[in-house]
């Protein structure tokens, strides 16, 4: 209630969009009711910014679909209590043909994957100027001048050239660039803007936020930013707010937010995503600030990272490449070079992180030293030994040792299988293990280590949050008791709070296993957590490698410093 | 360990998705019905129903109960309508209503050989057949007048001119002939519906999961197959097989109709063995045929399973067709299909209930098991719906 009075405090006519006490269910089946929204309330302020964070099943989505009109008919129910008022007129009243109107000409969205928003059978032009033709009445020739004039206003070059292209000839960035030319065609009052930068590269991402934040300011428009990235939000928006589980965590300016937080969600948000100046032992997790303590001192000092001359390498790849072959026309072929002569050693017992943008090779070279791709060239000597060159019998006991943890854990256990039975498996295969009775009381020490109760074995993967499927994966990976971990994105999927918990349980096994991790993702801040070396790729070339902390005081190579100037920072309090 | 105290045995997906199919109402009525059916032929194959199917205890055509008038009488001096026992008439007279001509034209042609004894009754009952004439040259014609007069008298005792829903030309009931014949048609929807989803799932995991040449060597058969019109393959094969009979029909459709099911499992293989699941399998160290059927093929069984559902279907009308078209049952073997060749013929003189019989129990089996397939796909695959 203290966070709606505040709230209204605010000057009345400033207020474009209202949404008060929104209830908002979902019937799932016959018998349960899930609660998306549990009557949360906010305002948005002409010209304003404002930003919705949370993370998944916070209800931040289900929230813009409402005020957007588009929640599904068949299954979900507003409570008759709710209002969403936009300019003085109830949304939720509306007929649905008042409601098309308003939409795309008022009230106008930006999705996360413009991919699948794009039709992929008109060129881009010709679907920014349907826009305007429906909204606008303008006839066919006005609208797709219009077209090509608001393609050049997002920054899309030769804009008359690329209005006749179709969505799958452009990059993401520049997909995403068309979505936001269409959303803004009608000069709308408010622009929701779901996730926009979430599927793109970082440095993609700074470019748009750049865009959106400067087509806001020109046309006036007011903005609800919707974002899981606290960094991000603290960039763009005037105001946050903060939700959890379909309720309002906490409301307010963003100088407050991240300053001095009230909510200890809050405070835990800030704090578990990996800080680049810092490297506590630990990373903050939820729990820790239920009780409003946060993470005890010793879990807050700094460690060290980084290489030392008596490292032993454990895994030595030279002149790795790899090509994908495309059959073109009848006999003719296009080659992918998508990993071109990378060279690197991995130490035991040491994190060596690899990070580039998407592209750039970095999951290929893991596949490959994985043998799940066959290498075209090059050398990967384990102790000494080129697996390369090994038959699969030959490296069966090699492919013990280095195992992998996968991006998606919603795809990377078998569904059809029990926890147990996908953490047997490979004690089975591997003979670890006399007897079934042993591998079971093996895995159940496994799944107790990575922090799963002993009841999960009899499950199955469906029944498991992702984090939870996460841990299992890992404890899977364990089972065969590797040397080296290949960890491919695996916490990239992870809602943050639950990435620090798999971040930090990954760097208590390694304390305790004394293993070596191949740590590849997009995140810059998390590789540079994590890694003791850092090792980054573009378009398949390695172009830098240095200790972590090294790298990001001074990159060497431009697109390194690209990569590290465009990471979001967050608040930055002003000087 | 577990404490049993609390440790509930958490549903597996089979288990959720037969939680999902006794939930809807649609598929449990189809469920029931398919099942009636399937009990109809399991008791007709064991003998306690309609093993007397070939009985012949009706005069021939004999009409439904719910349409017989009074008119049969014209025919037959026992009048009343139902089950009338017809042996009080004098055997052959009431019968043969040609008995007096034929009479005249032998006395014309004197004592010859009585070959044209026989033509002028074509299209009577045989029942009715005056054999006075051979006697005297045939040998057995006494041993075969007995025979004859034995079974006339026997037949006549239990020949009834009504039955609940009419009889076919040789007096079988019409509802007993329809559960032997769902006994056919049934096994043979079923078995070959199995052999084409086990050759189909076989085939299409193959050359999903491989890829490459062996994935074209696969399409390049497939293709082929294809190529020729369906009817015909079935006809040539069923002409090299040449012999009529329940398994060769199983095995000329189930040869046949493999193909749907290799394109639509082999499409999933080729989307499952590049899943994250599969790759893991491959890390730790499974092997080709452990990925292919122990960590895939329970992902994209519930494709096997549904297109043998519609398959199935599928095959039961084929069965119908073939045997329509001659190439099916073994004449002494009773079908839907054969039940629906017959009455072609009969339809012209109005005796259409061996023809509602068999669409009738086709139409109800055919719908509910479509129904209780759809169903079934909801059910595996929920996020389709």
């Amino acid at each position: 209630m203290t966070l709606l009075q505040t709230d209204n405090t605010m000057t009345r006519h400033d207020t474009l969009l209202s949404v008060r006490n929104l209830r908002v269910s979902f019937r799932l089946d016959k018998h349960t009711l899930f609660d998306a929204l549990k009557g949360i309330s906010f305002e948005v302020a002409r010209e304003q910014t404002v930003a919705l964070v949370g993370e998944s099943g916070s209800g931040k989505s289900v929230s813009s679909l409402a005020v957007m009109g588009l929640l599904p008919k068949d299954n979900a129910s507003v409570s008759p209590d709710s209002e969403i008022l936009f300019a003085g007129c109830d949304l939720l009243r509306l007929d649905p043909a008042a409601m098309r109107q308003m939409r795309g000409r008022e009230i106008s969205m930006i999705f996360q994957d413009p991919m699948t928003s794009l039709n992929p059978l008109f060129s881009v032009g010709s679907q920014i100027a349907e826009v305007l033709r429906l909204h606008k009445g303008m006839n066919r020739s006005e609208a797709s001048r219009r077209a090509i004039a608001l393609l050049d206003e997002v920054g899309i070059s030769d804009p008359g050239q690329r209005a006749t292209s179709y969505p799958h000839q452009l990059s993401g960035g520049q997909q995403q660039r068309v979505m936001i030319a269409m959303a803004i065609a009608c000069e709308p009052k408010l622009l929701i803007a779901d996730e926009p930068t979430t599927a793109l590269d970082v440095t993609i991402q700074k470019q748009i936020i750049e865009l959106v934040a400067n087509l806001r300011r020109k046309h006036g428009m007011a903005m609800l930013w919707i974002s899981h990235d606290l960094a991000v939000v603290g960039e763009i928006a005037d105001r946050v707010v903060v939700m959890r589980s379909g309720e309002v965590r906490e409301n307010g300016s963003t100088q407050d937010i991240f300053e001095n937080p009230q909510d200890a969600y809050t405070r835990a948000l800030l704090l578990c995503h990996p800080p680049l100046d810092a490297r506590p032992r630990r990373l903050a997790v939820i729990d820790d600030y239920v009780d409003g303590t946060g993470p005890s001192a010793e879990n807050r000092i700094n460690v060290q990272r980084g290489s030392s001359p008596n490292d032993t390498p454990l895994l030595e790849v030279t002149g790795l490449c790899k090509n994908f072959e495309f059959r073109e026309g009848l006999f003719g072929k296009r080659v992918l070079r998508a990993v071109k002569d990378v060279s690197f050693t991995l130490h035991r017992g040491k994190t060596l992180g690899l990070v580039g943008e998407s592209g750039s090779g970095k999951s290929t070279v893991g596949l490959t030293i994985m043998r799940l791709h066959q290498a075209t060239a090059g050398e990967i000597r384990f102790e000494g030994k080129n697996l390369l060159a090994m038959s699969p019998r030959e490296q069966m006991p090699f492919k013990r040792r280095i195992q992998i943890i996968f991006q998606n854990p919603y795809a990377s256990l078998n569904p059809r299988f029990t926890v147990g039975d996908i953490l047997m498996e490979p004690m089975r295969i591997h003979r670890i293990g006399a007897n079934d009775a042993e591998r079971e009381k093996l895995s159940l020490t496994l799944l107790d280590r990575v922090g799963m109760p002993a009841l999960t074995f009899r499950k199955y993967p469906h029944e498991f949050s992702g984090g939870q499927r996460q841990r299992i994966a890992i404890a899977r990976a364990l089972s065969m008791q590797p040397d080296i971990v290949i960890c491919d994105e695996s916490v990239s999927a992870l809602d943050v709070s639950v990435q620090a918990q798999v971040l930090n349980l990954l760097q208590d096994l390694q304390d305790e296993f004394k293993m070596s991790y191949l740590f590849i993702s997009h995140d810059l801040a998390v590789v540079k957590y994590i890694s003791d070396r850092v090792m980054v790729m573009n378009q398949g070339e390695v172009v830098e490698v240095a200790d972590s902390d090294e790298i990001y005081r001074s990159p060497q190579h431009p697109y390194t410093q690209n990569l590290l100037h465009s990471i979001p920072r967050g608040w930055q309090h002003p000087q | 360990m577990t404490n049993p105290a609390t440790y509930h045995p958490s549903p597996g997906l089979w288990v959720l998705a037969w939680r999902r199919l006794i939930a809807d109402r649609i598929a449990v009525i189809s469920m029931i019905v398919v099942a009636a059916f399937l009990l109809l032929t399991a008791g007709s194959m064991s003998g306690l129903i309609a093993a007397n199917w070939n009985d012949e205890v009706a005069i021939g055509y004999a009409k439904p109960g719910f349409v017989a008038e009074p008119k049969v009488a014209s025919r037959n001096t026992a009048a009343q309508v139902g089950p009338v026992v017809a042996a009080e008439n004098p055997p052959g007279r009431v019968i043969d209503p040609l008995a007096t001509e034929l009479a005249e034209l032998r006395a014309s042609l004197g004592q010859k050989v009585g070959s044209g004894g026989t033509a002028p009754a074509a299209g009577v009952p045989p029942v009715g057949l005056d054999l006075g004439d051979i006697k005297v040259i045939d040998p057995i014609a006494k041993e075969f007048a007995d025979a004859l007069a034995e079974a006339q008298a026997e037949g006549r005792k239990e020949r009834v001119d009504t039955l609940p829903f009419g009889a076919d030309k040789w007096g079988h009931d019409v509802i007993l002939k329809t559960i032997k014949g769902s006994e056919t048609s049934i096994l043979v929807g079923l078995a070959a519906a199995l052999v084409a989803t086990v050759i189909g799932t076989l085939l299409g995991a193959i050359a999903g999961y491989y890829g490459g040449w062996i994935d074209d060597f696969f399409n390049w058969f497939y293709n082929i197959f294809t190529a020729i019109p369906y009817l015909l393959l079935i006809l040539a094969i069923a002409a090299v097989l040449n012999q009529k009979g329940v398994t060769t029909i199983v095995l000329i459709l189930g040869l046949t109709g493999w193909t749907g099911i290799f394109r639509l499992v082999r499409a999933e293989y080729l989307k499952h063995r590049s899943r994250e699941y599969v790759q893991a399998a491959d890390a730790i160290g499974a092997s080709n045929f452990r990925r292919m059927f122990v960590h895939i093929f329970p992902n994209v069984s519930h494709v096997s399973l549904v297109q043998l559902s519609v398959h199935a279907v599928g095959f039961i009308k084929s069965e119908v067709i073939l045997s329509f078209l001659g190439f099916g049952v073994p004449v002494d073997k009773v079908s839907w299909g054969s039940m629906l060749g017959e009455a072609q013929n009969e339809l012209i003189l109005g005796y259409w209930w061996q023809l509602a019989a068999a669409t009738l129990a086709m139409a109800v089996l055919v719908t509910a098991f479509s129904m209780f397939t759809d169903a079934l796909r909801d059910a595996l695959d929920p996020k389709i719906k």
